[in-house]
C-alpha cells in the first residue's frame, strides 16, 4: 500500500486515489493537421519508464483534485508531488535506488551503493550481467 | 379535480417517505450497546452542495449566509442554522436540520441561491444524496478503526473535524462532532451495506470483554 501525500488533504492510503497515466502529454495544438500515426501516438503511446516517472493522480474519495507525482516505478519511491500545470521537477538523484548491484559482486562486502564502484563494472561490456541479476541495473 | 387534491396531499405527507436505512432501524436499536457504542440514522437532513471560490465576491456573499466557509481540509464552519464541511478547495457541503429544507418551509437553500445570484459557482440541493449515521459511545472510535485508515486518535483527529474518506471501503464523509460521537454521511445507495457493516463491527462490544 502506498501512502500518498495529497497536496490538499495530507497522507492518505493509495486506495483513495485513482491513477491518471503519464503526465505532461499535451493536447496537440492543431489536431486536424496530424496524421493518423501522430494522432494514434498522442492517444495511445505512452512511456514505459523504468525509474523516475511523472504521472497524474486523482484523490477521488477525498478532495477530488488532480495532481502530479514523480514516482520511481521500480522502488515505488515518491520523489515529488507538484500541482497540475507545473513543470516536471528534477528527479532526486541524490537518493540511490534501493536495489543494489554492488552487494552481489563477489568482492563486495557492502550493500547498497556505498561500496566501491562495482556498479560501473557491472555495466561494462567485458562483464555482461555476470554479477547482477536480470533487471537489477537501470 | 379531486385527483389533483389527493396528489398534492400525498406530496406533502412527509410521514410516507422512507429514509435509506429505515429498514435497519430495528437492527440499529438492537445492535446498540447503551453507553458503549450506539448507532442510529438521522434521516432527511438538509444538505446543499456548494461550488464556490474562496475570497471572491460571490464567495463572500455565500459565506455571509452560511457563517463562513472552511479554509482547508477537515475544516467545519457554519452558524446556528447550518454547518459547512470542507470537501475540496472549491467544494463544500452544507448540513442543516430537516426543517431547513424548502419542502418544509425552510429558506436556507433559497437564500444560498440568492447569494449566488449569477455569480460563478453552484448551489445544489443534495438532501437526498446522502443519509446520516450517528455513531456515539466510548467504543465508537474502535468500531471505525476496523475499516478506516485515517488516524482517529483524539490527538490527531479533533472534535469538529470532517474528512472525506473510506469506511469499510465505502466512500463517506466522516465528521467528528464530539469527543465520542461521529456523524457518517454515506451515499443513500451505500447506507444499507454500511449500516450492516457497522452493526457487525459493533457486535463484539455487546459481549463482556475478554480479559
Amino acid at each position: 500500500m502506498l501512502l500518498i501525500s495529497c497536496p490538499n488533504c495530507g497522507s492518505r492510503d493509495e486506495t483513495e486515489f485513482h491513477y491518471g497515466g503519464q503526465a505532461h502529454v499535451p493536447y496537440p495544438e492543431n489536431p486536424d493537421e496530424l496524421t493518423d500515426r501522430q494522432w494514434a501516438e498522442f492517444l495511445f503511446y505512452r512511456d514505459n519508464t523504468k525509474g523516475s516517472f511523472a504521472e497524474r493522480w486523482l484523490h477521488s474519495t477525498g478532495c477530488r483534485q488532480w495532481f502530479n507525482m514523480l514516482r520511481d516505478t521500480v522502488t515505488y519511491d515518491i520523489q515529488a508531488i507538484y500541482p497540475m500545470g507545473a513543470p516536471r521537477p528534477a528527479p532526486n538523484t541524490d537518493q540511490p535506488a534501493d536495489f543494489g548491484t554492488a552487494s552481489l559482486a563477489p568482492d563486495s562486502t557492502t550493500t547498497g551503493t556505498t561500496g566501491p564502484s562495482v556498479a560501473s563494472t557491472d555495466l561494462g561490456p567485458a562483464e555482461p550481467a555476470a554479477t547482477a541479476p536480470k533487471g537489477a541495473t537501470q | 379535480m379531486a385527483k389533483t387534491t389527493a396528489h398534492t396531499v400525498r406530496d406533502n405527507d412527509l410521514s410516507r417517505r422512507t429514509s435509506p436505512a429505515a429498514p435497519l432501524a430495528d437492527a440499529f436499536e438492537a445492535g446498540s450497546v447503551a453507553g458503549v457504542v450506539e448507532l442510529r440514522e438521522e434521516p432527511f437532513l438538509t444538505m446543499v452542495g456548494l461550488r464556490v471560490q474562496h475570497g471572491t465576491e460571490v464567495g463572500d456573499r455565500i459565506a455571509a449566509v452560511t457563517g463562513g466557509l472552511p479554509e482547508a481540509s477537515g475544516g467545519v464552519g457554519g452558524n446556528d442554522d447550518c454547518s459547512v464541511l470542507w470537501l475540496g478547495p472549491t467544494e463544500f457541503l452544507v448540513v442543516a436540520p430537516m426543517e431547513a429544507h424548502e419542502s418544509l418551509g425552510g429558506t436556507l437553500i433559497q437564500s444560498l441561491r440568492d447569494a449566488l445570484g449569477d455569480g460563478e459557482g453552484q448551489v445544489v440541493d443534495l438532501s437526498a444524496n446522502r443519509t446520516t449515521f450517528e455513531l456515539t459511545g466510548s467504543r465508537s472510535r474502535a468500531v471505525l478503526e476496523k475499516g478506516c485508515s485515517l488516524d482517529l486518535h483524539p490527538r490527531v483527529l479533533k472534535a469538529g473535524t470532517a474528512l472525506s474518506t473510506e469506511i469499510g471501503q465505502i466512500p463517506v464523509v466522516l465528521w467528528k462532532t464530539g469527543d465520542e460521537s461521529f456523524r457518517i454521511f454515506p451515499r443513500a445507495s451505500f447506507a444499507d451495506f454500511l449500516g450492516r457493516w457497522l452493526l457487525d463491527a459493533m457486535r463484539e462490544y455487546a459481549a463482556p470483554e475478554v480479559p
